[in-house]
């Protein structure tokens, strides 16, 4: 994160911003996710209910519900903290980005509307709306949702690549195409990718707890079910994302060099490039320490042939590198991280083929899928890490660099420090009532 | 459509924006501030009555301010930055209280309440957090007034290179915008307990009338109290304000405040509640018309402000196909849980 040290320490403000911005979109991605994935899982479960009338179903949709609920008002406190954030510690970034692709931010604002109405509706309305209607509503939440985060990417794909705008010398927009971005490949691949990645995120944590309670004993209908929705969607989903990984590592390839270099820590540029698995990149002497290079890969993937030249870091001016070592090790834990959740989605999907609902007796993949837990949740912050500070030394590529993009304002530690205790308590509350949550029994699902 | 009126719409609907956010949000903030202050036998009866009737709305009715400062940004790029810049500090604020508001009300509602579980660690849980609940709906509506008088005062000052300083060192705290601060608390205080008449009966019922009254009496004088200080710290907006054009919305803004006020004595309550956010409506209505000309007094005038003209096209345009969508919504969201049918049968 600290890649531009020597301009840090020329404005005060740099620092702690970027810092701000750090930890208020790592604590709003976590919630965001959950917004994303967890109304998938419940619509499903309702689904099934409707269909076969096991009450089982009924509860787990009317649990996740309440768990959505609490999840989302702290997902919506936190947009609107970056709303406001990036407004406040980035003044002349939202100048340019208002103009360029505001209005992205304002079809995401419709989304957020409806995504929140039938929220309403859905969690107040368990007893108010005919059984069909209700089951609507609930797809509505994951449709808008699902809607909202990939609106909000059309503006991160903006910022990688930044199309339809014209600046004149003193970095005023002056003309501005606002279809350009509609047009981009860049859009639909990282919101796919993302998306993805909040089901995957979602569906083995959740999976995890009710793994967890069939360990312990709790071995019912009730916990099985849940298992089994959650390591389904999982598991697909999972089996996807490499896909959609692909397909956003050959833009990187094509549109930023260094961040790609950096993510494969690839210092000379070579034909059959190597990609490495693990390693520790010495950015002094250019080498990846600990690594076991796959020759020729690099170059496959990021062209698709595996003589292909791909530029290294060497060939790049030094002041445009970003933090080399740390988006080379966070790319590697998401793709080992997603490998790893396949591996174990494959293994569910053996174990369920071969033995049925007794699969869940083996002690083995129920650990597992408890260990994997929070997997997801980690590759999702490691490749936002990939994607922004990759980025570095631009906030808008090409554009803007992130040091021109900053606040005037001189006190910005304490705002940094203040917000991020308030996460520290909001984090520590809201486990404690998901738990509280998760041990209350299910009532007839109506909000005191 | 000349730049002129694609200008003048964009304004508009930010202006649109703060009027719901204001009637509908400021609804919410208010329930907070009964929460905080409910008094005598009836505490925990008007404390579950706010938020039974916040529950299944708040989030949505927060959304509209997320739609102001969005239409503000894509629209009124060059100013916005200005803008937040010299407010920052009560933004801050203002935002950490938006925040704690929030997470303070789901933690209240969804965590173990003592009706349920009669332990120690249940009840602190609920008084704790009701208590944050409560101060940070007062926070929030007095900061935002605060900053919003600020810059009417004309505390916000640019330089032609766009360096942002203020008129002096903490320029929200003066007695202009401060009134302006506490006139937003009451106005909020005042909406919610006309809400909450509708919303509740009997004795409770009574509780919030007498709530209306009083914050209506404090309203009324706070807003008197304003335009004497508007009159002293910030003469131009005064003078707007008794301009031909606007002056006529803030008498009938003034005629829809007596109006409910009649309406809350004579206990015809859903005409109150409609007197009262029409009063809402047409008091921002004035604002907006006496602020026009300017994102910033003085130094940003809206034109100036404004972003490049396609943006704002395709935002205006989508307006159409996003409000297709969203009428229809919002109108089975409240018909569900706030229309006089769906009250009876919940009750
Ligand atoms: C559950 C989480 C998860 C998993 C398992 C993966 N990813 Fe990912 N990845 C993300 C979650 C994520 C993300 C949501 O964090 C990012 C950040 C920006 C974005 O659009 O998605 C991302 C970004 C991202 C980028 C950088 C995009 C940019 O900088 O613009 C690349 C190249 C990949 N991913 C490639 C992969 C590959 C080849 C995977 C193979 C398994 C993979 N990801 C699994
Ligand atoms: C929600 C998932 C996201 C996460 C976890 C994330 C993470 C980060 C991190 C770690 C930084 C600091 C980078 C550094 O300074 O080295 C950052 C900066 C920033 N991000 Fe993101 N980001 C996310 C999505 C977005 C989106 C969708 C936008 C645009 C709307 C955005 C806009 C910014 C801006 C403006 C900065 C500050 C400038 C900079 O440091 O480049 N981010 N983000
Ligand atoms: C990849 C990054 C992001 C994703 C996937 C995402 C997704 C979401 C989702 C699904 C919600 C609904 C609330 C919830 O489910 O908890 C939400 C809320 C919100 N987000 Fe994000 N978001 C991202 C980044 C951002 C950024 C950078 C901003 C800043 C402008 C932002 C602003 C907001 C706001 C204002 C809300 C509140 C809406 C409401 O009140 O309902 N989000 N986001």
């Amino acid at each position: 994160m600290l890649t531009a040290i020597p301009s840090l320490l020329g404005n005060s403000s740099l620092l702690p911003s970027r810092l701000q911005m750090a930890v208020t979109l790592a604590f709003h991605i976590t919630f965001a996710a959950v917004g994303i994935g967890l109304p998938l899982l419940m619509v499903i479960s309702e689904r099934l209910y409707l269909r076969t009338g096991k009450v089982h179903y009924r509860s787990l949709a009317q649990k996740w519900s309440k768990a959505t609920a609490v999840l989302f008002a702290i997902g919506a406190v936190s947009g609107t903290a970056l709303s406001f954030e990036l407004g406040l510690l980035w003044p002349r970034y939202m100048q340019i980005t208002g103009a360029a692709v505001g209005h992205l931010f304002g079809l995401e604002g419709f989304a957020f509307f409806l995504e929140a109405i039938f929220l309403g509706l859905y969690i107040y309305g368990w007893d108010r709306l005919p059984p069909k209607g209700h089951f609507w509503c609930g797809v509505a939440i994951a449709f808008f949702g699902a809607l909202s985060g990939w609106l909000v990417l059309g503006v991160n794909a903006w910022m990688q690549l930044p199309v339809g705008v014209q600046l004149d010398s003193a970095g005023n927009v002056t003309s501005v195409n606002p279809f350009a971005i509609f047009r981009t490949y860049a859009w639909f691949t990282m919101a796919l990718h993302s998306t993805l990645a909040c089901y995957i995120a979602v569906s083995f944590a959740v999976a995890a707890v009710y793994a967890a309670g069939y360990l312990k004993g709790r071995r019912d209908d009730y916990h099985r079910f849940a298992i089994r929705i959650a390591m389904t969607v999982g598991t697909v989903v999972a089996l996807l994302q490499p896909i959609s990984g692909d397909l956003i590592a050959k833009f990187v390839y094509r549109t930023q060099p260094a961040k790609f270099a950096a993510m494969e820590a690839h210092f000379e540029t070579s034909r059959y490039a190597p990609a490495f698995i693990g390693g520790i990149p010495d950015v002094d002497s250019g080498t990846v320490r600990f690594a076991i290079p796959l020759p020729g890969v690099l170059s496959f993937l990021a062209t698709g042939d595996p003589s292909s030249e791909i530029k290294g870091l060497n060939d790049i001016d030094r002041s445009l590198w970003p933090n080399v070592a740390l988006v080379h090790v966070s790319f590697q834990i998401m793709v080992g991280l997603g490998v790893v959740l396949m591996i174990l989605g494959i293994w569910f999907a053996l174990a369920t083929w071969r033995a049925g609902a007794g699969a869940l007796d083996s002690q083995r993949l129920l650990r597992a899928i408890v260990l994997c837990g929070p997997a997801g949740f980690i590759a999702l912050q490691a490749g936002w890490i990939v994607t922004e500070c990759g980025r570095q030394p631009w906030v808008i590529n090409g554009i803007l660099k992130t040091a021109e993009g900053v606040t005037p304002y001189p006190h910005v530690w304490p705002v940094f420090i203040g917000f991020s205790a308030l996460f520290v308590v909001l984090s520590i509350t809201t486990i404690g009532l998901l738990r509280y949550l998760a041990r209350s029994p299910v009532g007839s699902g109506k909000q005191e | 459509m000349s730049d002129q009126t694609i200008v003048s719409l964009a304004a508009l609907v930010a202006l649109a924006g703060l009027m719901a956010y204001a009637v509908f949000g400021g609804a919410d903030f208010g329930g907070g501030v009964w929460s905080l202050f409910a008094t005598g036998p009836r505490k925990e009866l008007q404390r579950r009555a706010v938020a039974e009737a916040m529950g299944p709305v708040w989030e949505v009715n927060h959304v509209w301010l997320i739609f102001v400062i969005v239409v503000l940004f894509t629209c009124f790029p060059r100013g916005f930055g200005a803008l937040v810049t010299g407010l920052f500090v009560p933004l801050h604020l203002v935002l950490v209280g938006i925040i704690l508001r929030g997470a303070a009300f789901v933690f209240r509602g969804y965590g173990p309440s003592p009706a349920a579980s009669e332990n120690a660690r249940a009840s602190g849980h609920y008084a704790r957090w009701g208590t944050i609940f409560g101060i940070a709906s007062v926070i929030s509506p007095l900061l935002l007034g605060a900053a919003f008088g600020a810059l009417t005062a004309g505390e916000i000052r640019v330089d032609p290179a766009g360096r942002v300083r203020s008129a002096s060192p903490v320029p929200w705290l003066h007695v202009y915008p401060i009134s302006c601060g506490l006139l937003a608390l009451s106005t909020c205080a005042y909406l919610a307990a006309v809400f909450l008449v509708v919303e509740t009966t009997g004795q409770l019922q009574e509780d919030f009338r007498r709530r209306a009254i009083f914050a209506g009496t404090a309203t009324a004088s706070l807003a008197l109290f304003t335009l004497v200080a508007a009159r002293m710290e910030a003469k131009w907006f005064f003078d707007q304000l008794t301009a031909p054009m606007v002056w006529p919305v803030i008498a009938a803004g003034m005629i829809a405040f007596a109006g409910s006020a009649v309406a809350v004595f004579a206990r015809w309550n859903y005409a109150a509640r409609w007197f009262a956010g029409a009063q809402t409506v047409l008091m921002l209505l004035g604002w907006g018309m006496a602020h026009r000309q300017y994102l910033i007094y003085p130094d940003i005038p809206l034109a100036a402000a404004a972003g490049p003209r396609e943006t704002i096209v395709f935002l205006l345009i989508s307006l159409v196909p996003g409000a297709t969508l969203l009428i229809p919504a919002l109108w089975l969201l409240f018909r569900t849980f706030k229309s006089p049918s769906a009250r009876t049968m919940h009750s």
